[in-house]
Order: structure tokens, then sequence, then C-alpha cells
């Protein structure tokens, strides 16, 4: 059991680390996968059949795959993804700002990934609005915008908080996966280079990276129970 | 669906159709040679579209085409195997043990009245405990990523001197994990039955295993089949992270012919058709059980009653497809 006392700090760097991507990948997960929420329930065909085609692909494809296209196109492409080494935001989260691209790869597999579930959990909370408020709206004479601005959106949060903190959840879970695709000191990495290049026994190491794991899971997971249990009182 | 869209805006009139038709060519015309300077040339530059790195997956004319195909075909009955254990695995347990739950959470207000004092006790703080450590068990699985799951699984089993084929090591971290969110599924189903069917079935004198094995349980199934499907599409999908601990699944023999022709773009593009096309069927399929289902056996005069358990169904699968995904 010494090696959580002794290796804490290597523990806690691969948490850190592991909450860095969680993190710049929600906000990029949340921003794109809204743009093409919209784009799904646009009045217009083309955007429509857009979305729906960028929601089927990623689906359904593991992202196992998404990742490795990352890992492989880009630098096909020719690109780094340098795009990302936004000035500013590189300090706080320093690998962004890295030579080595793997930091940058796997948060684009990321967010590209979690976009299409946050689409659908949008699009869920969209639904779920009764037919009548927005027909009301387009009875006023509200346009497609003023009536998702004033009328639907407000409404479908409530119906979309569930679901979307178990996409964060799932998103968590799946950033696990990072640690096979060359980000070197996350959580996972942080796994099999303890054990296999460290010579760490097994057993404490695994519960000190389960305890990561759960640390971040675990309290959103009851949080959105409770959400869930207020929203079903609430109806 | 399209009903559901419509909602939100006026069929557009021939002026409105007139500008979406121009504006999308136009936009078309620009992502196309957008496309063509951003995307294809710098592939074609490095070579990607020669026949020489295609030629061995789509050229039935080449050498390394048939012998490429067959271990792909090996991978793909890998990856099938695999997860048709794993989905028969995960089912198996999550019924048992959403059964489990469901017996714990109701022996948990038993009193055992008739019994000695002591030994009512001990029999109460053994449900308790057990309680607990399912609950410990389901939050625990539930919140640890499937990788590490699967990881875990793989080193620790050795670790005991316990070693299997990699397969088992696959279908064993699948199952751990898929078995306890299919569990969880079944148990929201089974709570989201109305009352009056446990309490009809206590009437007609079930004891409480039978009522959750006869009653509840089946219910359940139907209700949260949309949910169990999607969940299906996921444990195939999580096959692929065979690879990390060298099973021999799709992915890794794609990763093996990569090792040798060198064309890791084309590889991975043929498999994500191939996942694409397996997964949207499926998911296609859940479509059409849930709508059959919204419709209900019965329409007409039911169709009030029968909307709770498709808007509870509908919106677990919202969760229970995103729950696990990777």
């Amino acid at each position: 059991m010494s090696v959580l006392i002794d290796k804490f700090d290597v523990f806690a760097s691969g948490f850190w680390l592991t909450l860095q991507i969680c993190f710049l990948a929600a906000i990029g997960a949340l921003i794109l996968g809204s743009v093409v929420a919209v784009l799904r329930i646009s009045p217009v065909p083309p955007l429509r059949a857009l979305g729906t085609a960028y929601v089927n692909t990623f689906r359904n494809l593991p992202l196992t795959i998404v990742m490795f296209f990352a890992a492989f196109g880009l630098p096909a492409l020719g690109s780094n993804a340098d795009f990302l080494r936004i000035p500013g935001l590189d300090i706080v989260f320093s690998r962004l700002g890295t030579d080595l691209p793997y930091f940058r790869f796997a948060l684009i597999a990321l967010v590209l990934y979690t976009a299409a579930f946050v689409c659908e959990a949008l699009r869920s909370g969209v639904n779920a609005v009764p037919a009548g408020q927005a027909e009301a709206a387009r009875s006023l004479g509200l346009t497609f915008i003023q009536n998702l601005r004033h009328v639907v959106l407000p409404q479908s949060w409530t119906a979309s908080v569930v679901p979307l903190g178990s996409v964060i959840i799932a998103m968590i879970k799946n950033s696990a996966l990072i640690g096979f695709f060359g980000v070197i000191g996350d959580l996972s990495q942080t796994a099999d280079q303890l054990t296999s290049a460290g010579g760490e026994p097994f057993i404490p190491v695994a519960i000190g990276i389960s305890i990561g794991y759960l640390i971040m899971t675990v309290p959103l997971g009851a949080l959105l129970d409770r959400v869930e249990r207020r929203q079903a009182v609430a109806r | 669906m399209t009903q559901q869209n419509s909602v939100l805006y006026d069929v557009p009139g021939p002026r409105q159709r007139r500008i979406t038709l121009f504006s999308s060519v136009a936009a078309l015309i620009g992502l196309l040679v957008g496309a063509y300077f951003l995307i294809y040339q710098p592939l074609d530059e490095t070579g990607q579209f020669s026949m020489e790195l295609w030629g061995p997956l789509i050229d039935p004319g080449n050498e390394n085409f048939a012998l490429v195909w067959k271990r792909l075909g090996v991978g793909i009955k890998n990856t099938l195997i695999a997860a048709a254990l794993a989905i028969v695995t995960s089912l198996v347990v999550g019924a048992l043990l959403a059964v489990l739950r469901m017996q714990l959470k109701g022996l948990a207000q038993r009193r055992y009245a008739g019994l000695a004092t002591p030994l009512a006790h001990l029999l109460r703080g053994l449900n308790l405990t057990l309680s607990a450590v399912t609950r410990f068990c389901v939050e625990v699985f539930r919140g640890l990523p499937v990788v590490i799951t699967i990881f875990f699984v793989a080193r620790g089993f050795p670790e005991f001197g316990i070693t299997f084929d990699y397969l088992w090591y696959l279908v064993i971290g699948l199952t751990i994990y898929n078995s306890v969110v299919i569990a969880e599924i079944l148990r929201s189903g089974m709570q989201g039955l109305a009352g009056g069917q446990a309490e009809a079935a206590a009437a007609i004198g079930l004891a409480p295993l039978q009522t959750t094995r006869m009653i509840l349980l089946p219910q359940a199934f139907r209700i949260m089949l949309p949910a169990l499907i999607s969940q299906l599409v996921v444990v195939l999908k999580d096959t692929s992270l065979g690879f990390i601990i060298s099973y021999e699944e799709t992915l890794n023999i794609g990763k093996q012919i990569i090792g040798v022709l060198d064309n890791p773009i084309q590889v991975y593009t043929v498999l994500a058709v191939l996942f694409i096309a397996v997964n949207y069927s499926l998911s296609k399929l859940a479509q059409a059980v849930q709508n059959r289902l919204s419709r209900g056996r019965r329409t007409a005069n039911t169709s009030a009653q029968q909307l709770p358990p498709a808007a509870l169904a509908s919106q677990t699968e919202g969760t229970g497809a995103t729950g696990g995904g990777v």
C-alpha cells in the first residue's frame, strides 16, 4: 500500500492531466454539440442532413477509431493541430502548448466523438418541450431563431440536464483511452507505467487509479440522480 | 421525427425554398473547393490515394487482397465472438443483479417479527450489509472506465496466478461493466412499472422472488428493449478495446496489416465504414423496436395508457446509450 503514499505525486499529476483534458473536451464538445444540434433541428434540409450525418457517423464509430484517425490522419494532412495552441490557454493547460501533438490529437478526437452525444442530449430536451409551446410561438409570428431563443430552449434545459450530465460522465470515462494513444502521464497511462515499467505491485496501483476516476464520476452521478429525482417530483 | 421538427418553424414557401436551393449549391461548391485544397491536395501529395496503398483493400486483383481480407475476416469473427459472449453474459449477470437488488430492497423493510430477537437482528444486518455491498459494487464499476476495467482484469488475474485466453479477459472486463449498466436499466424499468402489478402479484399469493421473476422482469425487458439494444451497440463498439490487451479483434488485425503494408489511413477508413454499417443498422433496429412498442399492442383506446412507459424508455435510452460509450 505504501506505493499510494510514496508515489502520491505521480497519481496526483495523472489525475490533474485527466481533469485538464476532460475540462477542455467538455467545453469543446458542448460548443460543437450545440452547433450540431441547431443544424439538426434547423429549417434548412441540407443543414439537417449534415447534422444527421455527423451524429450517425460519430455515434456508430468506436472512439478508438476516431482516436486513430486523429493520430494518423491529421499528420497526413500536414497538421499538428497547432491551432489549439491558444496563447494564454496553453499556460494554464501546459500540454496544449508542447511540441508533442498527442494531447491535442486526443482532445480533438474526444471533442468530435462526444459532440455527437451532446447533440442528441440537447435534441431530446427540445423534443420534450410540449409541441403547443412552439406552435403558440409560431402563431405569434416568431421566427425560427426567436422561437428557439425565447420559447423552446429556456424550457428544454431542464429536460437536457440529466442526459447531458451522463454524456459528460461517459466522456470522463472515455478519456481513459488517451493514455493508449501517446499521451504520457494521464491516469490510465500512469497505471501502465507504474506496474510494468516501475515494477510496483499491481493491486495498490489499481486502487489508486480507480479512486482517481471515481472521484470524478461518482459525485457527478450522485448529483445527477438528485436532479433527476427533483425533476420527477416537479413533474 | 419530421413531425416533431416541423413544429419549430413554418413550412418554407417557394421563395424560401429557392433561397435554400441556391445557397446550398453555392455552399456545396465552396465546400468542395475547400476540401480539394485542404484535404485532397495534402493527401495526394503524400501519395495517400495511390493504388499501392488502397490496392490490397479494394482491388481483388492485388496480390495481397486475399490475405488482407482473410486476416480481416478473422478479426471480424473474433470481434463478433467477443461481442456475442459479452452480450450474453452481461444480459444474464445484469438480470440476476437487478433481481438481487430488487429482492434486497424488499427484504430491507422486513422485520422478521416471528423470530427470536437476536436472529431477527442478524438477518436484518445480513440484508443491510448485502445491500450495501451490491450498491457499492454497482457504483464503483459504473464509475470506472471500461478501458481501465479490461486493463485491470488482464493485469490482475495473472497476478493471482489465474490465466485465460485473451478473449476471456476482454469478455470478463466488458461483462463487469455492462452487466452493472444493464442491471440499472432493468431496475429502473421495474421501478417504472405501475405499482398495481406487484400488488396484484402479491394478492394472488406469489412470493417476492416469483413476483420479480414472473411479473416485473419480463415487463421491464419489454419496456427497456430499446435501451438494452443501444447498450448492446455500446458493447459491440467496446470490443474494439481488445487491442490494448492484444486480443486479435478487428482493430488489432488492422494494426498488424498497417505494420506490414504501412497504409494506416486506408485501413482505418475501411474499418470505420464496416463499424458504421453494422452499428447503424443495430441503432435502426432499436428505433424500429421503440416505434413498435410506443404504438403498443392494442392501439386505439389504450394509447394514453401506453404513453408513460414509452416516454420512460426513450428517456433512459438517451442516458443508456451514452452511459458507457467508447
